[in-house]
């Protein structure tokens, strides 16, 4: 199958590491690989902050680069929550008939990584091999406004050598939230530190999650507190192999 | 917090309030404990119902059919209370509440009144306005007795004084009550209570109660609770005065079969109220009950949120507070960092449209967007969807220099063309340069985003982007 990656704009600028790691699996599982080079931002940020009108083109933006894709991979559980809970509301508010039939016509082919793995293509073992202990967060927009449920972990427990341990109070948020860290930069830490101490307790050597925005939120307290802890994305985790370069 | 008034017009914004409040370790503990209590009840009582995501369903259906016809029911309403005995009041603000309550309790002939706990009467800080009427109200309701006693404000809409542990309880007891010897047992405590309320109730001749829902089609009016306290309100006294937001109608006796379920599981994870009282205005033979009943319909606003296709499902609120049990933000701050009543998810979207949004603008942003909230409500009210509503709203209100407008602007500005954000990408490497450790990381940031560096390090941006990469590599394989 062909499939167009969106690899949104901070993995693009920030984490590399995850796109590349998406190519990887997707490529030994046989499928072809393309990345509209004209891709963005999918306006997440702008439209939880207040600022829609400047989400709107964005939207037009996703849209153009991507219609009449097969499939439309995202490491980003967020970016695709925004997409499906809010794109058809947007194009409706511009009143943009085609849009909104495009829209329509997309969005059942956009899939969050894992869930393209598990729901579309019904896997849980991508032949990966990891051999350290990893804990595993589920990020809120997955777990709630995709409904991953317990997709990623069938993928991660198929890994090869992984040491799966559990975290407590998986299904609280990490206090990332976007411009809500900064706005509410107390809050944000406090609700860190609790996820934080939770990610120490399992003795992990990392933690994992299917959404950038959360590791790097939990990533940079457990650098600041120099636990020697790290975080990682899960297309990482799936795209190591053994005597690979991961 | 103690004795000052939760007034969105003069409370601090969110993180200021919120900036002392996470430093109050104490106050932390006790709503993490409680909390984390009645949220594991909620789960219990929840998990044994099969079709709770269709009675979920069915009572957001029951509420947005409600506000839908809000005047048919309304009307309805007061013509069967009427009929039934009671007298309805209209009020179309806080003030003019205020005025007919008073007024009603001054008719009524005592100088004192016994109160069930009610939200709504905190909403227009009905206590402050009946003491400066010479008129002392007595809290009945144990927790917000404790919350009475100790000059405190409520921090939780089911459960007022949840931010307090026992031992403080027993202080203002002691204190208040004048009980040096008061022993720190829930007997002792509920004991303690129960003698100094008793007098009250066989004396008071005026009891004031809030409303949980009003029957429009029998013109009843429902309470819900757990001591009997409030049993004790509404039957003792010779008068009794409700008092109810517009938006606690529903339509027929059969809609509580759904949300008397809904309600109690929800709040505080029973399977139903130890107490639910419905009265229908006054026996007509004269032994049962108070032998008048007013009830004031109170709009304040809710008219006005009615109008907002978008902002209206906040009305469905059946007020059960799981929302903000569930609430990470609110289980760190506690109820009082929202300078409202009406603290958590739900508070973070009442209290900006009931207010002047000018007063509240900082609350649509006092939440992660997690969803926890909307995962827990029982009528499916859409809490994240309101925030990002008023958020909205709160942005089209700014002026247009404005720093965060202006940056966001340009930000957006930026995602508009491949070569701008590419060029924002070299820039952004550029800049943060001088940031740099020599292991790559950063600790400190300036201006808008130094909330970040606050308690978290930024690892350096790589020096090749995912589409340089794959430029590099020759795009498809």
């Amino acid at each position: 199958m062909q499939v167009a990656l969106f690899i949104t704009c901070y993995n693009d600028t920030l984490f590399p590491e995850t796109g590349k790691a998406v190519v990887r699996v997707l490529e030994r599982l046989g499928h072809t690989v393309v990345f509209p080079a004209g891709q963005t931002c999918c306006g997440q940020m702008h439209y939880n902050t207040g600022y829609q009108a400047e989400a709107m083109p964005l939207l037009e933006r996703f849209v153009a680069q991507f219609k009449g894709s097969e499939a439309v991979v995202v490491p980003s559980s967020s970016c695709v929550a925004m997409m499906r809970d809010h794109y058809p509301k947007m194009a409706a508010h511009i009143g943009n008939a085609d849009l909104t039939r495009e829209v329509e016509a997309l969005l059942p082919n956009v899939y969050e990584f894992s869930e393209f793995l598990t729901k579309r293509l019904g896997l849980e073992d991508v032949g990966a091999f990891y051999p350290h202990r990893v804990t595993y967060h589920a990020s809120c927009h997955g777990l709630r406004n995709l409904g991953l449920g317990d997709g990623p972990l069938k993928l991660l427990k198929a890994v090869r050598g992984i040491d799966l341990v559990e975290l407590q109070g998986l299904e609280e948020c990490c206090g990332f939230g976007g411009t809500f860290a900064v706005k509410n930069a107390e809050v944000s830490s406090a609700m860190l530190a609790d996820k934080t101490r939770a990610v120490l307790n399992t003795r992990a050597e990392a933690c994992t999650a299917c959404d950038n925005s959360c590791l790097m939120h939990i990533q940079g307290s457990l650098h600041r507190q120099r636990t020697g802890v790290h975080t990682v994305h899960l297309a990482e985790i799936l795209a190591s192999e053994a005597g690979g370069a991961a | 917090m103690s004795g000052v008034a939760l007034d969105p017009k003069t409370a601090p914004t969110f993180p200021m309030a919120a900036k002392v409040l996470v430093g109050d370790t104490q106050m932390r503990k006790n709503v993490r404990h409680a909390t984390d209590i009645i949220q594991a009840k909620r789960a219990r009582v929840v998990g044994e119902m099969p079709d709770w995501q269709e009675l979920r369903e069915t009572g957001r259906r029951v509420r947005e059919h409600t506000m839908k016809f809000l005047d048919v029911y309304l009307e309805e309403f007061e013509r069967k209370c009427t009929a039934a005995g009671g007298v309805v009041h209209w009020a179309k603000d806080a003030d003019e509440a205020r005025q007919i309550v008073i007024g009603l309790v001054k008719a009524s002939g005592s100088h004192e009144v016994i109160k069930i706990k009610s939200m709504t009467t905190e909403e227009i800080q009905l206590n402050k306005a009946l003491e400066g009427a010479g008129i002392t109200p007595y809290e009945t309701d144990l927790a917000e007795l404790i919350i009475q006693l100790g000059g405190d404000q409520p921090s939780h809409i089911v459960v007022p004084a949840l931010h307090k542990n026992r031992q403080q309880i027993r202080e203002i007891f002691k204190r208040e009550m004048n009980l040096p010897n008061l022993g720190d047992t829930p007997q002792d405590l509920a004991d303690a209570a129960r003698l100094f309320l008793r007098k009250k109730f066989l004396t008071v001749k005026t009891g004031v109660s809030g409303a949980n829902f009003l029957i429009a089609e029998t013109g009843g009016v429902c309470v819900v609770e757990s001591e009997g306290n409030g049993r004790m309100c509404l039957t003792l006294p010779e008068t009794l005065i409700t008092i109810a937001g517009i938006d606690k109608v529903v339509p027929r006796l059969a809609d509580l079969e759904v949300l008397l379920q809904l309600l109690p599981r929800s709040a505080t994870g029973e399977r139903m109220n130890p107490y639910n009282s419905i009265w229908n205005g006054v026996d007509p033979r004269g032994v049962d009950g108070p032998k008048a009943f007013h009830i004031v319909l109170m709009d304040n606003a809710r008219t006005k949120v009615l109008e907002d296709s978008e902002g209206r499902q906040t009305l469905n609120c059946i007020r059960c507070g799981a929302c903000q049990n569930a609430c990470p933000v609110y289980r760190q701050t506690g109820g009082h960092a929202y300078g409202s009543v009406y603290a958590g998810p739900i508070g973070a979207i009442l209290t900006p449209q009931l207010q002047e949004m000018h007063y509240a603008q900082t609350l649509p942003y006092a939440s992660s967007l997690c969803g926890a909230c909307y995962e827990v409500c029982p009528v499916k009210i859409n809490i994240p969807e309101v925030l990002v509503h008023l958020r909205n709203r709160v942005v089209e209100q700014k002026g247009f220099f404005d720093p965060e407008a202006a940056a966001m602007k340009t930000v957006g500005m930026i995602f508009r063309s491949e070569r701008r954000f590419r060029a924002a990408q070299r820039f952004g490497r550029m800049a943060e340069t001088p940031l740099v450790d020599k292991d790559g990381w950063i600790g400190w940031l300036p201006g808008l985003l130094g909330g970040w560096t606050q308690v978290r390090d930024l690892r350096e941006m790589p020096k090749e982007t995912f589409r340089d990469w794959w430029e590099k590599r020759g795009g498809a394989s």
